[in-house]
C-alpha cells in the first residue's frame, strides 16, 4: 500500500505541450506512470508524447477517466489551473509550479477547503509511490519501495534525505513534497495524518524547514496520535530573521517560525530530532533497528 | 519588495486613504521650498529608509520654520541611521519626506497581513499605536484585534464596526473608520501587497482619521503584475550583491561568514548553510542556483559568491537527480578557468553521470576537491577556509 497514488492512478498533465511539462510527462511516462492525458488550450484534439490533447480538463476527464492532475504552467495561471482542476471534480491535484503570487492562493484555498479535491503545492516536487506512480519532478531511480512515508517542504532536500534511506536499504511507501509556499494545498499535519492511517507505512520522516508553525501542528498532532516513528530535521538554523530563504514561504518574522521553536515542539512530540542533514538516513536505521528489536 | 514611507503614501492616497499633506525631497534646499509650500506652524522631516525605528535613531524631527526644516534637511541627508531593523551597518539616508505637523488626538495601530493559518488576509488593530506590534503582541496580545477576511466578500463594514468600537472610537469616528478601512483594504489586494502596516493612524484634533506613517510590502511573485509599484524599488537600499544576483535570477542572501556556498534548491540551500556551521564553520551566504543549475547559472553564481572578500572557501552542493553531472562539472572547471578562481572549491554532486563528472573535476588541473557527500564536503571546506572560526 502507499498513500494517495498507486497503480491505478490516472494521471492528466495541465501544460503537457509546455517545455517542462513535456520534459517531466516524459519522465513520469518512463518510470510507469499512466499519463492519460494532457490539456493546453488551443491545441485539443492533437497528441503529444502519443498522449491525447485536450482543451479543458473537463474534457480530459470525461475522455480519459482521469482521477489526478499534474500542473506545469507559469506562475500567472497556475491559480487558474487549479480552480480549473477542482471544477472538474478531481480527487488530487499536484502543482509543481514555483512563483504563484500568495492573493491568487487565498482565493485557491478559499475553493479548495469547500471541494472534495486533494491539492498537493504548489512549488513543489510532488510525490512518489516507489515502484507505483511518479507524479512530479523527483529523480525516480534514487527511490526504493519500503515502508517508510516522508514529508518535506523542500525539493532537492528531499532528494536528498530518500537517497540516504535507499543507500541504506530503506524503502518508502510514498514520499510527499508539501511545498515552500506559504500557502499551500496539504500540510504536514494532513500527511502526518494520511501515514498514521497506512498500514504499510511504518515509519515516517519529516522534512521542516523556517517560517510559518505548519511542522509545531503536525508535532501537536504526534504527541497524541501517532506510534509510529518519526524522525524529524528543520532546515534554517543559520538563517537570519526577516529574510526570505529561497521559498516564498521560509521566513522569520517577529521570532516566530524559528528552526529553534520547531525542534523543540519536534522533541516534546518524542520525534528523532536530527541536527545535521547528513544525518536523516542513520537516525531512521537506528530507530528502525529498535523497532525491530521491541 | 519593500518600498518608501513616501511610496506606500502616493499609493494609499490614490486608493481613497487620508495621508498628510507632504513631498520627498533629495536636497537640503528642496527641503526649504517644500516645508513654504506646506505653510504649516509645523513641519516633520522625516528620513526615507527601508527599516523601522527611524525616531529614536534620530531620523524624524520637528521644524518649526521652512529654515528650520532646511537646517534638520541638512543634517539628516547622507546620515547613517543604524536602528534595530537595519543591523550594525546601517543605512544612509538619501531621500527625506517634508510633511505637514497634525494636532494628534490619538495613534492607533492599524494593518494587513495575509495569515497562512488562516489561508486568508487578517485585519489587526489595536489602541496603543506607534509601539512596536511585536512588542504589543508579547506584552498584551488581547490588545490586538483581528477580523479574517473572506477573499470573496473582502472587509465588511460589520466588521470595520467590530474592530473600531473596539478601539474606543466615538460613533462619529466609527463612520469615518468604515470607508477608511474598506480603502486600506482595496490597496492591499489590488497591489498584491504581502503587508500593509499604519502605525500609526492618527485621530487628529478636528475628528480625522490620517495615516502618519505608512509600511507596504509587495508579494515578490505578482510584481509581474504591477510594473508601476516594481519600479518603485530603490537599489541603494539592498546590499550591492544581492541586486547584482538578482539580475541574474539568483537567489543569493549575503551572510557574514567566509565560507561560500552554491546549492541547486532553497531547501538544500539552507541545510548546506547549516552543516556547514555544526562543521565549525561559519556560511558566507546562502544562494540557489536553481533546479537546473546550468554551465551559465553556475559561472554567474560563481561571480556573485567571489564579490564577497570575505571567502575562503567555496562549496558547491548539488543533488542533480535528473541533471547530469558531467555537464555540471564541465560548467564548474569552465567558470573556474574564466574567472582564474584562487580560493579552493569543494564539489558535492548526485545525478546522472557522475563518476564521469568526478573525472572532469579531478583532472582539470585546478583546485577542487571531490567530496563524497555532504558531510564530508562540508568538513572538508571548513578545513579548507581556515578551519572553525
Amino acid at each position: 500500500m502507499s498513500v494517495l497514488i498507486d497503480q491505478k492512478t490516472r494521471v492528466v498533465v495541465q501544460g503537457l505541450t509546455g517545455r517542462e511539462g513535456g520534459f517531466h510527462a516524459e519522465q513520469m511516462i518512463a518510470y510507469g506512470t499512466k499519463v492519460v492525458a494532457g490539456v493546453t488550450p488551443g491545441k485539443g484534439g492533437t497528441k503529444h508524447l502519443e498522449v491525447p490533447v485536450f482543451n479543458t480538463v473537463a474534457d480530459a476527464v470525461k475522455e480519459t477517466g482521469a482521477n489526478a492532475s499534474v500542473i506545469f504552467v507559469p506562475p500567472p495561471f497556475a491559480a487558474d489551473a487549479i480552480l480549473e482542476a477542482i471544477d472538474s471534480r478531481l480527487p488530487l491535484v499536484v502543482c509543481i509550479t514555483e512563483g504563484t503570487p500568495t492573493l491568487d492562493m487565498v482565493r485557491v484555498a478559499a475553493e479548495l477547503r469547500a471541494s472534495n479535491t486533494r491539492l498537493i503545492g504548489p512549488n513543489c516536487p510532488g510525490l512518489i509511490s516507489p515502484g507505483k506512480c511518479k507524479i512530479g519532478i523527483m529523480p525516480g531511480h534514487i527511490h526504493k519501495a519500503g515502508h517508510v512515508g516522508l514529508v518535506s517542504r523542500s525539493g532537492t532536500l528531499t532528494y536528498e534525505a530518500v537517497d540516504q534511506l535507499t543507500r541504506l536499504g530503506i524503502g518508502q511507501s510514498t514520499c510527499i513534497g508539501i511545498g515552500g509556499d506559504p500557502i499551500i494545498g496539504t500540510s504536514f499535519l494532513d500527511a502526518i495524518k494520511l501515514f498514521n492511517d497506512d498500514a504499510d507505512t511504518h515509519a515516517i520522516v519529516m522534512i521542516g524547514e523556517i517560517g510559518g508553525n505548519a511542522e509545531e501542528v503536525a508535532a501537536e498532532f504526534i504527541k497524541t496520535h501517532v506510534k509510529k516513528p518519526v524522525v524529524g530535521f528543520v532546515a534554517g538554523q543559520t538563517a537570519p530573521p526577516g529574510r526570505r530563504m529561497g521559498h516564498a514561504g521560509a521566513i522569520i518574522s517577529g521570532g516566530q517560525g524559528t528552526a529553534k521553536t520547531k525542534y523543540a515542539a519536534m522533541q516534546a512530540a518524542g520525534i528523532h530530532t536530527v541536527q545535521s542533514p547528513a544525518e536523516i538516513g542513520h537516525t531512521m536505521e537506528a530507530v528502525l533497528g529498535k523497532a525491530a528489536q521491541r | 519588495m519593500k518600498i518608501h514611507e513616501y511610496q506606500a503614501k502616493s499609493i494609499l492616497a490614490k486608493f481613497g486613504v487620508p495621508t498628510p499633506r507632504g513631498e520627498v525631497v533629495f536636497k537640503k534646499e528642496d527641503a526649504k521650498t517644500a516645508a513654504e509650500k506646506l505653510g504649516t506652524p509645523v513641519v516633520v522631516v522625516k528620513a526615507q529608509i527601508h527599516a523601522g525605528g527611524r525616531g529614536k535613531a534620530g531620523g524624524v524631527k520637528l521644524a518649526r520654520s521652512a529654515e528650520q526644516a532646511s537646517e534638520l534637511a541638512g543634517q539628516i541627508l547622507g546620515m547613517k541611521l543604524v536602528t534595530p531593523q537595519t543591523g550594525p551597518e546601517g543605512r544612509i539616508v538619501h531621500r527625506l519626506l517634508i510633511e505637514e505637523g497634525l494636532d494628534i488626538k490619538r495613534e492607533l495601530y492599524l494593518s494587513i497581513l495575509v495569515d497562512r493559518v488562516a489561508e486568508a488576509p487578517v485585519f489587526m488593530a489595536s489602541a496603543a499605536g506607534g509601539m512596536e506590534i511585536e512588542e504589543v503582541a508579547k506584552e498584551h496580545p488581547e490588545a490586538i484585534l483581528r477580523e479574517t477576511i473572506h477573499p470573496a466578500t473582502g472587509l465588511q463594514p460589520y466588521q470595520i464596526r467590530k474592530l473600531a468600537f473596539g478601539l474606543g472610537l466615538a460613533p462619529e469616528l466609527v463612520n469615518v473608520a468604515v470607508p477608511f478601512f474598506q480603502s486600506l483594504y482595496r490597496a492591499f489586494v489590488e497591489t498584491d501587497a504581502s503587508l500593509l502596516e499604519i502605525n500609526p493612524c492618527v485621530v487628529t484634533g478636528d475628528g480625522r482619521l490620517v495615516a502618519l506613517d505608512a509600511k507596504m510590502v509587495f508579494d515578490d511573485n505578482a510584481l509581474g503584475r504591477h510594473p508601476e509599484i516594481r519600479d518603485m524599488r530603490d537599489l541603494d537600499e539592498e546590499t550591492p550583491l544581492e541586486v547584482e544576483a538578482s539580475k541574474f535570477k539568483l537567489n543569493y542572501i549575503k551572510l557574514d561568514g567566509n565560507v561560500a556556498c552554491m546549492v541547486n534548491g532553497a531547501g538544500l540551500a539552507m541545510a548546506t548553510m547549516d552543516i556547514i556551521k555544526l562543521s565549525g564553520g561559519s556560511p558566507a551566504n546562502f544562494l540557489d542556483v536553481g533546479g537546473g543549475a546550468s554551465a551559465e547559472q553556475v559561472k554567474n553564481a560563481f561571480k556573485i559568491l567571489l564579490g564577497d572578500p570575505n571567502v575562503r572557501a567555496v562549496f558547491i552542493n548539488i543533488f542533480g537527480g535528473i541533471l547530469r553531472c558531467d555537464v555540471l562539472a564541465t560548467g564548474v572547471v569552465n567558470a573556474a578557468h574564466d574567472l582564474n578562481i584562487k580560493v579552493p572549491v569543494v564539489v558535492r554532486m548526485e545525478g546522472t553521470n557522475v563518476e564521469k563528472g568526478k573525472e572532469i573535476l579531478k583532472t582539470s588541473g585546478l583546485n577542487f576537491t571531490v567530496a563524497a557527500g555532504m558531510k564530508d564536503g562540508a568538513e572538508k571546506v571548513v578545513a579548507l577556509a581556515g578551519g572553525a572560526r
